[in-house]
C-alpha cells in the first residue's frame, strides 16, 4: 500500500488488573485495503478493535486518523468520524426490515411539519437501502420481510451494508464469517471486497488462515499484546503466519 | 439461488413502505385467524339472534364495554412491543380515578345539588380533574419506566410492585370506600352520546386507538419501540436512548390508564376501587390475541382492537343466546392459549427458514 495510513495506532497499552491485554501495540490500515488482524486467542485483537472503535479506552498510546491525533470518548464519536464496527449478532433488530435496520437510530424524517412531529420517511429509507444493497451486490428476496427470516449470511450482509452506509473511513469486522457455511461465507467475502472497492479501509479479524490469505491485502499479526509481524498477503504463507502468531518471529515484512 | 431484485418504487411496494414492521398482513392482525374468529363470532351471533345481537342498542353496548379496556390495551401494546409488560394499569386506573374524584370534589365543594350522588362541578373543575388523572397515571408509568430502564428491575416485578402501591395508595386516600360524588357534567356529558350519535366513551377510545397507531407505526418513536423490543442491545449500539424511550413508553401506558380512569368515572359515576383487578390480564390477553409477540418486537394497534373485542363479543353473545356466561371465561382461556401457541409455531417456522 502506498501513502500514509488512514488509521494508525501507536504504542497502545491496555491493562485489565494484572492482565496486560495490549503491551504497546502498533497497528495501521490504509484506505481501500482489507487488512487482516490475526493472532492467537488472547493476543489482544478484540481489545485493540474496541479501542480503535471507541468502545474502550487505552491506558497509553496514540491514535491517528488521517495523520491527526484523535480520542474517542464513545462509539458514537468514532461513528461520527466514519468508523464503524460489525458485531457478530448484536447489531440488528430481527423483527425490523432490512431498510429499518440500515437506518436504525438514524431514521430519516420527512421535511417540514411531518418531520417536526417525528414522522419517518420509510419510502426514502427503503429506496436508499435498496440502492445500498444494489451497490454492494447484496441480494435479498424481499425488502419487506423481517431480518429474522433472512439466512445467516444475508443477515451478516445487512450488518455489513449498514456499517458501509455510515462509515466512509474504516470498518472493523470481528470474525464476520465464523458462523457461516461455505456458500454464505463466499458471499460475505465478496461483499467485504465490494466494501473495500468503495474506498473504505476494512479490518478483518479471523482465525481462518486460508480465508485470510484469500481475501486480505495485508496482514498484521498480534502476539501477547504487541504487533510482531506484517505481511503482504501475496508474500505470506500459512506456515509463516502461524510461525509469527506462535513464536513471535518478528518478520517486519516489506509493507 | 439468485433471487430477483425488487424494483425500486413500484406502486405495490409503496403501500407496505408505510408500515412499521415487515409487510405481513397476517402478522399484523394476529395471524389472520383471530380476525376471522371475530368476524365468525359476529356472524354466528347475528344469524342466531339477528334482532337482539344486531340491534344498534346492543352493538353500542358492546362498543361501550370495549372502550375503557381498549384505551388500556393501547398502552399495553406499546409496553409489550417493547418487550415489557404492565401489570399495574388497573391499579393505576383506580388510583387516578380516586385522585381525580377527590380533586373535583374538593374544587366543587361538597354542596351537592346535582342529582343523587353527583355534584354541580363546572366544566373547569372537570377538566382539572381529567388533567389530574392523566398526570397521576403518567407519573406512575414514568416510575415504572424508570425502575425498568435505569434500575434494571424486570418489568413483571416492577409493575407488580407498583400495582400494590397504587391500589394500596387509593385505599389509603379513601379509607377503602369509593368516592361516589362525581360531577354530573362528567357523567351526563362524557358518559353520554355525542357526534354521530356515538357514545362519547367510544369516541375517546377510537381517537386513542388512532393516535396510538399513528405514533406507533409512523413516527421515529414508534420505530424505536419496535427496535427496543426486538433487540435492545442493537438499539443501544445504534445510539437510541433506551432509558428515555422506556420511561416514555411506560408513561404512555400509565397516562392512558389515567384517561381510562376519567372514562370509568363518567361511566359508573363513582370510583371503582375493587373493579379493576383483572384489567391487566384482560389487556395482556387482548394484546397477545391481536398478534403482539410475548417476546416483543412485533404487534399492531389494529390487532389489539380485534383482541379487545373478541372476549366482549363472546360474552355478549353467550348472554343473548343463553349460554351461561361462565363459559366465556373458559373459551377465552382456550383462545389465549391457542393464540400464543400459533405465535410460537410461527416463530419457530421463521427461525428455521
Ligand atoms: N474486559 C476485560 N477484563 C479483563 N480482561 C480482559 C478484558 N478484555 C480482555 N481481557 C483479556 O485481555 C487479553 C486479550 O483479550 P482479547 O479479547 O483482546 O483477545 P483476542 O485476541 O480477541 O482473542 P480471541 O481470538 O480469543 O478472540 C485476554 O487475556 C483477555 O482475557
Ligand atoms: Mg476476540
Amino acid at each position: 500500500m502506498t501513502g500514509a495510513p488512514l488509521l494508525e495506532a501507536r504504542g497502545i497499552k491496555r491493562r485489565f488488573g494484572h492482565v496486560t491485554a495490549l503491551d504497546g501495540a502498533d497497528f495501521a490500515v490504509h484506505a481501500g485495503e482489507i487488512c487482516a488482524l490475526i493472532g492467537d486467542n488472547g493476543a489482544g485483537k478484540s481489545t485493540l478493535v474496541k479501542i480503535l472503535s471507541g468502545t474502550d479506552k487505552p491506558d497509553n498510546g496514540e491514535i491517528l486518523l488521517d495523520g491527526q491525533p484523535v480520542a474517542f470518548a464513545a462509539p458514537t464519536d468514532a461513528q461520527a468520524k466514519g468508523i464503524a464496527t460489525v458485531y457478530q449478532d448484536l447489531a440488528l433488530a430481527p423483527n425490523l426490515t432490512p431498510a429499518a435496520n440500515l437506518f436504525l437510530g438514524r431514521e430519516l424524517l420527512f421535511a417540514g411539519w411531518r418531520g417536526a412531529l417525528g414522522f419517518v420517511d420509510r419510502r426514502t429509507m427503503r429506496m436508499r437501502a435498496e440502492a445500498q444493497f444494489q451497490r454492494l451486490g447484496v441480494r435479498l428476496r424481499s425488502q419487506h420481510v423481517s431480518v429474522a427470516s433472512l439466512s445467516g449470511g444475508q443477515r451478516q450482509s445487512v450488518a455489513i451494508a449498514r456499517a458501509a452506509l455510515w462509515a466512509d473511513k474504516v470498518i472493523f469486522m470481528d470474525e464476520p464469517t465464523a458462523a457461516l457455511g461455505v456458500v454464505q461465507t463466499e458471499r460475505v467475502l465478496d461483499l467485504i471486497r465490494q466494501v473495500r472497492d468503495q474506498g473504505v479501509a476494512v479490518v478483518l479479524i479471523s482465525h481462518n488462515m486460508p480465508q485470510v490469505l484469500k481475501v486480505a491485502d495485508r496482514i498484521e499479526v498480534l502476539r501477547l499484546g504487541r504487533r510482531v509481524a506484517r505481511f503482504k498477503a501475496r508474500d505470506a504463507t500459512i506456515e509463516s503466519l502461524v510461525a509469527a502468531m506462535t513464536s513471535g518471529l518478528a518478520v517486519e515484512g516489506a509493507s | 439461488m439468485n433471487i430477483g431484485w425488487r424494483k425500486i418504487g413500484t406502486a405495490s411496494s409503496d403501500v407496505a413502505a408505510e408500515e412499521g414492521a415487515p409487510r405481513d398482513w397476517s402478522r399484523l392482525v394476529g395471524g389472520g385467524w383471530v380476525f376471522l374468529l371475530l368476524i365468525a363470532l359476529i356472524a354466528i351471533f347475528t344469524i342466531l339472534r339477528p334482532t337482539q345481537f344486531g340491534s344498534s342498542f346492543n352493538l353500542s353496548n358492546i362498543a361501550v364495554n370495549a372502550a375503557i379496556l381498549l384505551v388500556l390495551a393501547v398502552g399495553q401494546t406499546f409496553v409489550m412491543i417493547a418487550a415489557g409488560v404492565d401489570l399495574s394499569i388497573g391499579a393505576v386506573l383506580v388510583f387516578s380515578s380516586v385522585v381525580a374524584a377527590r380533586v373535583m370534589l374538593m374544587l366543587a365543594g361538597d354542596q351537592g345539588g346535582g342529582a343523587y350522588g353527583t355534584t354541580n362541578a363546572s366544566l373547569g373543575v372537570v377538566v382539572i380533574g381529567a388533567v389530574a388523572a392523566i398526570l397521576s397515571g403518567a407519573l406512575w408509568g414514568a416510575l415504572n419506566g424508570f425502575l425498568v430502564a435505569v434500575a434494571r428491575i424486570p418489568p413483571l416485578i416492577v409493575t407488580l410492585g407498583t400495582l400494590g402501591m397504587a391500589l394500596g395508595g387509593a385505599q389509603i386516600l379513601t379509607g377503602g370506600i369509593d368516592v361516589r360524588a362525581v360531577p354530573e357534567l362528567l357523567v351526563m356529558g362524557l358518559g353520554g352520546v355525542g357526534l354521530f350519535g356515538l357514545p362519547n366513551l367510544v369516541q375517546i377510545a377510537v381517537l386513542t386507538a388512532i393516535l396510538g397507531a399513528i405514533v406507533l407505526h409512523l413516527t421515529r418513536f414508534g420505530v424505536h419501540v419496535y427496535a427496543i423490543g426486538s433487540n435492545s442491545e442493537a438499539a443501544r449500539r445504534s445510539g437510541i436512548r433506551i432509558a428515555q424511550r422506556l420511561i416514555v413508553i411506560y408513561a404512555i401506558s400509565g397516562g392512558l390508564a389515567g384517561v381510562a380512569a376519567i372514562m370509568s368515572l363518567a361511566r359508573y359515576g363513582t370510583t371503582t376501587i375493587a373493579g379493576h383487578a383483572m384489567d391487566n390480564l384482560a389487556t395482556i390477553s387482548a394484546v397477545i390475541l391481536g398478534g403482539t409477540s410475548l417476546f416483543g418486537g412485533t404487534g399492531s394497534i389494529i390487532g389489539t382492537v380485534i383482541g379487545v373485542f373478541i372476549p366482549i363479543v363472546l360474552l355478549n353473545g353467550f348472554v343473548i343466546i343463553g349460554i351461561p356466561p361462565f363459559w366465556q371465561t373458559v373459551a377465552m382461556g382456550a383462545v389465549l392459549i391457542i393464540s400464543v401457541f400459533t405465535d410460537q409455531l410461527k416463530r419457530r417456522a421463521r427461525e428455521r427458514a
